[in-house]
């Protein structure tokens, strides 16, 4: 059974069996608007909690996505390099943006649950 | 997630459309010291509406300005001194798009300046609109340099722009004028009762029209337009990317105070007798830099891949040697792909010319391309047969 944490900067991970599938969540798709690139890390690449891991791109802007827990990259949304509007689409599911070990479980708890995130974007 | 968007702290102005803008969904931004909407729907949805039926974009920030003078050669002869197009040519109800130099020749903005037709006011009377950010800097330039005229800065006056191959259709249902202008051509007319100027002009690549008005009427206008199921609100995010795909320079951004009007490519902006005449601010530098050839030129480049180069991004030559920066840059949505303009050695601005651009460290490949990037779709007539 997977738990979902969320960062400030509207980065959310899912946990299961020791690996968090991450991307942004449904409310920052919508204040991004259209994406139009998304730039995803290397398969093995190691990041620290915090670290720019990812960008993301609209029309207007470019965003970093931070590493919302530290671990080694296991896998990337390939989908994303033809059709990154799955992230405005489907933030949550098939929008994913990559996948990173656990390395420190604890690191989970320093995150908001979904009640929490919820009250942050209220 | 973290925007690296900018935007200013200082209370924003309202525009006569605001609680519109704000009932329709538009997200607001601070905007040249109003608050605007940059999207409604999404820029993407906004920008592809506007290239195939029409859209209403509210640019009242802009600054509408009046210029009184004794007769219309005086007034154009004195506003000659800083502007290089030819004013003495523009025929009543025509419009010409130039620049405001300095005296080294220098972009201070860029501006349209509209002779009324005859009869609908004052002689000597002509219409400029400029860049908002730059409006009461001109204003004020223009009264220090050219004391003789009178200038009227309107900050109670509208401007709404419907812009797209349907803007005619959906204008005729309330005025004739679609079928009186061209492409440049300006002229008062009434909308629904309101006194409006209404001008075949913008600045998306599409046909199109502005329609100035006042701030009392401005609403029951743009109510009236966005009635029409062709007619979609569109924001600034769209107004951006229109403009960069049809070729178009952004005051201070690709182009300023320290760029002449030949090295930004705006020759068109000059008039042709005034390229051997000179007589403006700048025109020694101006000329020379026509005669010798610029150094450097603004071109459009079109990258490779889906990553937007954007404005600052760095240009890479041939020998790896950066050449120049990004001025505007976005995601085409037309095209869907990179697009961007940027200053480069004349030696590598030809079309086709092969220049890379960096962006986060990555090497971007893109290639010289001939602008606009989205060809224009403008209705033109010949000069003198406005009805």
């Amino acid at each position: 059974m997977g738990v979902t944490r969320f960062t400030e900067e509207h980065e959310y991970v899912s946990a299961e069996n020791g690996v968090g599938t991450v991307g942004i969540t449904e409310y920052a798709q919508e204040q991004l608007g259209d994406i139009v690139f998304v730039e995803l890390p290397s398969v093995g690449a190691k990041f620290h909690k915090g670290d720019e891991v990812a960008v993301v791109e609209s029309v207007k802007a470019a965003s970093e996505i931070y590493a919302p827990v530290g671990g080694t990259v296991t896998e990337i949304n390939e989908a994303l390099n033809g059709d990154p509007g799955l992230v405005n689409s489907d933030p949550t599911g098939s929008g994913w943006l990559f996948r990173i070990t656990l390395d420190d479980a604890g690191e989970l708890d320093t995150l908001m649950d979904g009640d929490a995130y919820a009250a942050h974007i209220a | 997630m973290a925007q690296s968007q900018i935007e200013t702290a200082k209370e924003p102005l309202h525009t006569a459309l605001f609680e519109r803008h704000v009932a329709l969904g538009g997200r607001m931004v601070d905007f040249a010291g109003y608050s605007l909407p940059v999207q409604y729907s999404g820029i993407v949805a906004e920008h592809l509406h506007t290239r195939k039926a029409a859209s209403l974009f509210d640019v009242s920030h802009m600054g509408q300005v009046t210029v009184g003078g004794a007769d219309f050669e005086s007034t154009a002869g004195a506003l000659e001194q800083l502007l290089p197009g030819d004013l003495f040519g523009l025929a009543p109800g025509e419009m010409r798009y130039t620049v405001l130099l300095n005296q080294s020749g220098g972009i201070e903005d860029d501006l349209i300046v509209t002779r009324p037709v005859e009869g609908q006011a004052p002689a000597g009377t002509l219409f400029i609109v400029v860049n908002a950010a730059r409006k009461h800097h001109d204003v004020a330039l223009m009264r220090n340099r050219l004391p003789g005229l009178d200038f009227t800065l309107h900050d109670d006056r509208a401007l709404i722009a419907l812009q797209g191959p349907q803007a005619a259709d959906v204008l005729r249902e309330f005025t004739d004028a679609p079928d009186r202008l061209g492409f440049m051509q300006s002229m008062p007319s009434t909308f629904d009762g309101a006194d409006v100027q209404i001008s075949r002009s913008g600045y998306t690549g599409e046909d199109g029209f502005e329609i100035a008005v006042s701030d009392a009427d401005a609403d029951r206008v743009a109510e009236r337009l966005l009635s029409n199921p062709l007619v979609l609100p569109a924001g600034l995010g769209a107004r951006d990317s229109l403009r960069l795909e049809s070729g178009l320079c952004l005051y201070g951004h690709d182009m300023d105070d320290g760029i002449d009007p030949v090295s930004a490519g705006l020759l068109f902006a000059i008039g042709k007798h005034r390229r051997q005449a000179g007589g403006f601010a700048g025109a020694d530098q101006v000329l020379e830099v026509l005669r010798e050839g610029p150094a450097k030129k603004r071109v459009g480049i079109q990258f490779e891949g889906r990553m937007p180069v954007r404005e600052g991004a760095e240009l890479v030559g041939p020998d790896g040697e950066v050449i120049g920066r990004v001025t505007s840059g976005t995601f085409s949505p037309s095209l869907q792909a990179p697009i961007a303009m940027g200053y480069v050695p004349v030696g590598l601005a030809a079309t086709g010319t092969t220049i890379n651009a960096t962006v986060r460290g990555k090497m971007v490949t893109g290639v010289v391309t001939k602008m606009p990037f989205v060809p224009q779709n403008y209705v033109r007539r010949a000069p003198g047969t406005q009805a």
